[in-house]
């Protein structure tokens, strides 16, 4: 009988495959596909593809440059635009109406959302009203905002500040309802006051939601105020796409829709920025 | 300082789920909450620990918590709870941001519920680096960091695989060797309960009324000996008898439901 201090394990030794008498085959790799990954130049590479086809049929002849100027002649004409400074004019005025609009509607979201996420009371009635608001077309409310607001940057930005305050509020309270509800319990286990919470569980907990919902907002705010100011505005790049287009000047209007779109990156890099630094812990 | 369930009755909607209940967990000792699923043992932790009201019944404190205790009743989590945006440290310091300590003492406690579950080197990591064991050893130095009086555990090992939990099964009969904390330790493992508890709790199937309550007759230092894995098997076995026909009843209910 073994001792107390005896091991009963029976150790055998490894198997090897000389041991085996019968052939032996591969087993089929069925595990292939469904993992795309993403590649660091293939988007790049298409782009010039497409531009340069673009640019040969625009060369060649084979399109109408009053219908799809060259990718060149846009070229050409956004460098016009910005040493003739109209381009700064232009952009400025649009930059001051988004950055204006978004900052209004963004702070009123994030209260309102944090409202319905956290209050019974403004969840009943706050969900009804931003359900109810929410899927109308802001650009239409324009002519009554001018109507209330007067003729000026009021309406236009108001009309943004709308655009960005639904879809942030839907974020915002998404985003509380997404904190898992055993963080919050930890931290009323521990007597945590209730701002503390707020501040330390709830807040970092929604803002991936409430980043994702940003960068739903500013294309929103794109959208309206390029909108806006087709609508009623002597500068900003959507007044500027429209004369051009009134004038046929479509190398200078697809110049101003190649402004919207780098600016529309530029925006998209600024949230990326913002996600790796604050949501570096997911 | 003694925790009391008072006669704790509660029901979700029309759902009964506990039905009079009545144990005391005394100073210092540890008592296992056992019972088939859904028999309600989360849910009596809950009210245990003020996180939920009765519908009859009460959760009571007897006698004053120990000095420098600073949340007498503190829970340890299944799923770890911890904080995903903060760090292992940020992580300990969390319930002792709002106290009175000093920043000094705050370092000095952090510092020390680190040393004593072995996480000294990894402060300065996210959760998201972290083992199962890990994690859940970070639950329990934010616990030690409160010097509680008893330590409301929710199947704390139960997440893990069965390597980490023994690992963990020692460190935790390590922690409650001196006597100083008592733990109301609810798990449907009836081995972690006959290595852990004093007393152990039995509750019937829904509504989880007390079926029994079993004292184990070693001391947790005992049980740890080589001789006396026979005993606690015999125990494990005992307990298991009690339970079988209840776990086997509320299976079918549950999949019946």
């Amino acid at each position: 009988m073994p001792s107390a201090r005896s091991s009963m394990l029976d150790r055998a030794t490894p198997e090897t495959k000389e041991q085996s008498s019968e052939t032996t085959r591969p087993v089929e790799f069925r595990g292939a596909g469904f993992a795309p990954v993403n590649s660091r130049y293939a988007g790049w590479i298409a782009l010039a593809i497409v531009l340069a086809v673009w640019q040969l049929a625009g060369s060649a002849g084979w399109v109408n440059s009053l219908f799809l100027p060259a990718p060149s002649a846009i070229a050409v004409a956004i460098y016009k635009l910005a040493t003739s400074g109209a381009l700064w004019q232009h952009l400025s005025w649009s930059i001051m109406r988004i950055a204006s609009g978004w900052i209004i509607g963004t702070i009123a979201g994030v209260i309102v959302g944090f409202a319905i996420g956290l209050s019974t009371l403004a969840r009943g009635v706050g969900i009804t009203f931003v359900s109810a608001l929410f899927p109308i077309p802001k650009i239409a409310l324009l002519p009554l905002l001018i109507l209330w607001l007067g003729i000026g940057e009021e309406p236009k930005i108001a009309t943004i500040a709308l655009g960005v305050f639904f879809s942030t509020a839907i974020s915002v309270y998404s985003g509380v309802d997404a904190v898992p509800r055993n963080l919050i319990r930890m931290a009323q286990s521990f007597n945590v006051p209730f701002h503390a919470i707020v501040r330390r569980v709830i807040w970092p907990g929604a803002l991936p939601s409430i980043l994702a919902g940003f960068r739903i907002t500013s294309s929103v705010a794109l959208l309206l105020v390029v909108s806006a100011e087709m609508i009623g505005a002597q500068y900003g790049i959507g007044a500027f796409v429209l004369q051009a287009g009134n004038l046929m000047q479509t190398d200078q209007l697809l110049a101003g829709v190649v402004i919207l779109s780098l600016f529309g990156l530029a925006v998209g890099k600024l949230i990326n920025l913002l996600e790796a630094r604050l949501l570096h812990w997911r | 300082m003694d925790l009391i369930a008072d006669h704790i009755s509660h029901r979700f909607g029309a759902l009964d789920v506990l039905d009079d209940v009545f144990f005391t967990v005394r100073a210092g000792e540890v008592v296992a909450i056992v019972g088939p699923s859904g028999c309600g043992k989360s849910t009596l932790l809950q009210i245990l620990g003020g996180l939920l009201r009765p519908g009859k019944g009460r959760a009571e404190l007897c006698g004053a918590a120990p000095a420098g205790s600073l949340n007498p009743l503190t829970f340890v989590f299944q799923d770890f709870a911890l904080l995903p945006w903060n760090t292992v440290e940020e992580n300990v310091a969390f319930p002792l941001l709002h106290t009175s300590l000093s920043a000094g003492e705050r370092r000095a406690v952090i510092d020390d519920a680190l040393r004593r579950t072995g996480l000294s080197d990894f402060g300065a990591a996210y959760p998201k680096q972290l083992s199962g064991g890990m994690r859940q050893r970070v639950g329990i130095a934010r616990a030690l960091a409160v010097r509680p009086a008893i330590l409301l555990m929710d199947e704390p090992l139960s997440a893990l695989d069965s390597q980490t939990r023994e690992l963990l099964m020692e460190d935790f009969v390590r922690l409650l060797a001196d006597g100083s904390m008592g733990a109301a330790y609810v798990t449907h493992n009836l081995e972690e309960a006959v290595r852990l508890a004093d007393r152990v709790v039995v509750l019937s199937r829904r509504p989880g009324r007390i079926r029994e309550i079993v004292s184990i007759p070693m001391t947790r230092a005992e049980r740890g000996a080589a001789g006396a894995r026979e005993q606690l098997a015999t125990l494990q076995g005992e307990l298991w008898s009690l339970i079988r026909k209840e776990a086997i009843d509320a299976e079918r209910e549950v999949q019946h439901a």
